[in-house]
């Protein structure tokens, strides 16, 4: 099986780190990962603002590039979910390289329990966390049960996180609510993106826990800004980073 | 008509969420709704099959519309009730209006009805010499404010106590600086005592519509639409053509869902059904009225938003609108079903609406008659960039990033240069109210390397 990483743009300018642990994970884990070359965004900001057409040629450039694959991860489920769901106005119902993109690509923690099912993870994580469910991942991928409906579903997100060796779990308040990233939304609506998120950081601190982990990159960023802000007694690290065996930032500090 | 000025979520949304004791009393108060709503919901087993059965009802009624009015007015005529149909808002007033002037009627005592809102009816039946009494204690409250409501079932939602014991010191002269609801709310009721007594025609807005029977049924939690009726000899019933459901049987659906979905209560404390007037001494009136809705029908984008029921869920779990306040959205209904409808009735006016969202999708999934709300908004973005209404600096930011991200060369380029300023510009440089994420936030510590150059170097083939 050849796995095709779909590295987010902000993931591979700004936090390569997340990248680099999710390749080693894979790899670690036996799969035969590779990066395909070129690849740059989903189009996700474009297709959010309502323009089509300038999304319209990043999605098809997309497709072409990965449809070799037999599969795709992606450690973002909001980049994941725009190519399951949002893609389908720019292609043929029976495209057959779009439809097989669409019916391949996986968020990481999807991956790793749907597709792998790995039952074991020889990693330590002696420390407090608590997850951010980000919405997409959570309402459009459906990788965890949400709080407004009541339909039980696995969570993909924690089942994967708990082969990991001496977690301490905290749990915030509002189990899934918005961090008000939002993409263009933080910018649109700063003013309130910024309400939303300090509320957040406050939920996750008050649980006690000192890591919010979160499958999304994209809500961390935004949250880890605030957190930097208001010198938060609190990190952010992405799953895969925890999945990956790395250590929070605070027990090199101290 | 002069022109409306433009709504700037954002702009209006400012002084609200600054105001952070407030804004955080707002949100938990809201907060407070949809946790209960919650633990309804999850009290009802065949909860999600209740939700898909509604919108399937609705999908129906909505297909066979034409039908189902024409059924309901022949039943509810024989049932000997006055059916008037309304164009649009212009025409429901002067519907009413007509009605009151041939009882010569100058008082009337108002449930709550978000339709009579939508048409702007109490400023009209004031401006023609009547006298307007809502009497839904939180309209009541925001009435003597010379406001208008923020919610559709707790209008009064952005007001506290305090406020409320100023606004009924000043008009109902209760005692100063009084804020016990307790004793506000029974000087409330001995206000409307009076008011009741002296209605002469009572209006009500209405919940449902049966087409199978041509009955009514009023929702609400104070009686006071009971009581509103019940004194004077004319009923008029004003609801939205969309408020019809097939037949008597379909009701046990909604009225499971309604209450539970807009306060967290199984059921509300009145469900009124009307079928036909009183006695042969009174009269009802229903005006059905389009304004609007049969265009929002024969939109195959927007269409399901006719399911709406008006049960607020939507808005007590959006996150933006919990911070934002109902009126920032300038609207009859904000919150994500309101920022769905305003732009149907005037684009150009309400296109900040569809941005006033974060996309999370809450308000789809807790939506009774499952309408996909926050793939409407989206929808509606796209809507707005096709009518050029996006403004110039965002289409043209969109334009610069879907160049980039056709060309790997550039992207990389552009992002090694984004890395490298961050490096090396102060931090006032890029920490400055020029850049909107910066206000409250820090940038990303840019990294020494992409990914993309690290796989090149350490991942060989
Ligand atoms: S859109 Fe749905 S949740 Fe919102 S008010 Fe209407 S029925 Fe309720």
């Amino acid at each position: 099986m050849s796995v095709a990483l779909f590295i987010p743009c902000y993931l591979d300018q700004f936090y390569p780190d997340v990248a680099i642990a999710t390749l080693e994970l894979l790899e670690r884990l036996g799969v035969d990962v590779v990066y395909p070359d070129g690849q740059t965004c989903c189009g996700q900001p474009m297709a959010n603002t309502g323009c089509t057409a300038d999304c319209a040629p990043v999605a098809r450039r997309f497709v072409e590039l990965f449809s070799p694959y037999d599969s795709i991860v992606c450690p973002s489920g909001s980049c994941t979910a725009m190519v399951r769901h949002h893609y389908d106005e720019y292609f043929a119902d029976d495209d057959p390289k779009f439809n097989h993109v669409k019916s391949r690509t996986f968020e990481l923690c999807e991956f790793l329990h749907d597709e792998l099912q790995i039952k074991e993870l020889d990693v330590q994580f002696p420390h407090k966390v608590s997850i951010h469910q980000s919405c997409h991942g959570l309402r459009e991928l459906r990788l965890g049960s949400c709080s407004e409906n009541m339909t039980v579903r696995e969570d993909k997100v924690r089942n994967v996180l708990n082969l990991v060796h001496g977690i301490q779990w905290c749990s915030p308040t509002r189990t899934d609510e918005c961090c008000g990233f939002g993409g263009t939304f933080a910018v649109n609506e700063a003013d309130v993106s910024a309400a939303m998120g300090r509320d957040r950081v406050a939920d996750h601190v008050a649980s006690g826990s000192s890591v919010l982990a979160s499958a999304d990159m994209s809500c961390l960023m935004h949250l880890q800004g605030i957190i930097r802000r208001e010198s938060a007694p609190i990190e952010v690290m992405h799953v895969a980073q925890i999945l990956a065996g790395r250590n929070p930032k605070h027990v090199g500090n101290a | 008509m002069k022109s409306l000025p433009i709504v700037d979520h954002p702009t209006k949304a400012r002084p609200f969420v600054a105001d952070t004791e407030r804004f955080h009393w707002h949100d938990q108060a809201l907060w407070f709704v949809r946790s209960k709503r919650d633990k309804q919901a999850g009290s009802v087993p065949e909860w999600e099959h209740l939700r898909s059965l509604a919108s399937q009802i609705k999908t129906e009624t909505i297909a066979n519309l034409g039908d189902y009015l024409v059924e309901f007015e022949r039943n509810a005529t024989a049932l000997g009730a006055t059916v008037h149909w309304a164009a649009d808002a212009a025409e429901h007033n002067e519907i009413v209006l007509k009605i009151l002037r041939d009882h010569e009627t100058l008082r009337i005592v108002k449930s709550k009805s978000m339709l009579t809102e939508e048409c702007g009816l109490n400023h009209f039946l004031e401006d023609n010499g009547i006298e307007v009494v809502d009497t839904d204690l939180g309209e009541r409250i925001v009435q003597l404010r010379k406001e208008t409501p923020s919610h559709i079932v707790l209008p009064a939602i952005h007001i506290r106590k305090e406020e409320v014991g100023d606004t009924f010191h000043e008009h109902l002269g209760t005692d100063e600086g009084a804020s016990d609801p307790q004793y506000l709310t029974e000087a409330a009721r001995q206000h409307l005592r009076d008011k009741f007594l002296a209605g002469e025609v009572g209006i009500t807005g209405v919940n449902f519509a049966i087409a199978e029977t041509g009955g009514l049924v009023v929702c609400t939690n104070e009686g006071n639409a009971d009581l509103g009726v019940s004194l004077p000899r004319v009923h008029i019933a004003c609801m939205g053509i969309e408020k019809l459901v097939p037949r008597f049987q379909d009701l046990s659906v909604f009225i499971r869902l309604l209450a539970r979905s807009a306060t967290g209560q199984p059921i509300t404390t009145y469900t009124s059904h009307f079928h036909g007037p009183r006695d042969p001494n009174s009269e009802l009136h229903i005006v059905l009225v389009d304004n609007g809705r049969s265009r929002l029908r024969n939109s195959n984008e927007f269409r399901e938003a006719l399911h709406c029921i008006r049960c607020g869920a939507c808005m007590n779990t959006c996150p933006v609108y919990r911070r934002s306040g109902g009126h920032s959205y300038s609207a009859t209904v904000p919150g994500p079903i309101g920022s769905v409808l305003s732009p149907t009735r005037d684009s150009s006016r309400y296109k900040s609406l569809p941005y006033a969202c974060s996309l999370c999708g809450s308000c789809s999934d807790v939506c009774p008659v499952k309408i996909p709300l926050h793939h409407q908004l989206l929808a509606w973005r796209k809507e707005l960039v096709g009518e050029n209404l996006l403004p110039y600096s965002k289409r043209i930011s969109m334009k610069a990033a879907s160049i980039l991200f056709r060309s790997p060369r550039l992207f990389s380029m552009a992002g090694w240069m984004g890395r490298k300023s961050l490096k090396i510009l102060p931090h006032w440089a890029t920490h400055n109210r020029l850049n909107t994420w910066t206000i409250a936030r820090e940038l990303p510590e840019p990294p020494r390397e992409s990914f993309r150059h690290w796989y090149a170097e350490n991942r060989k083939r």
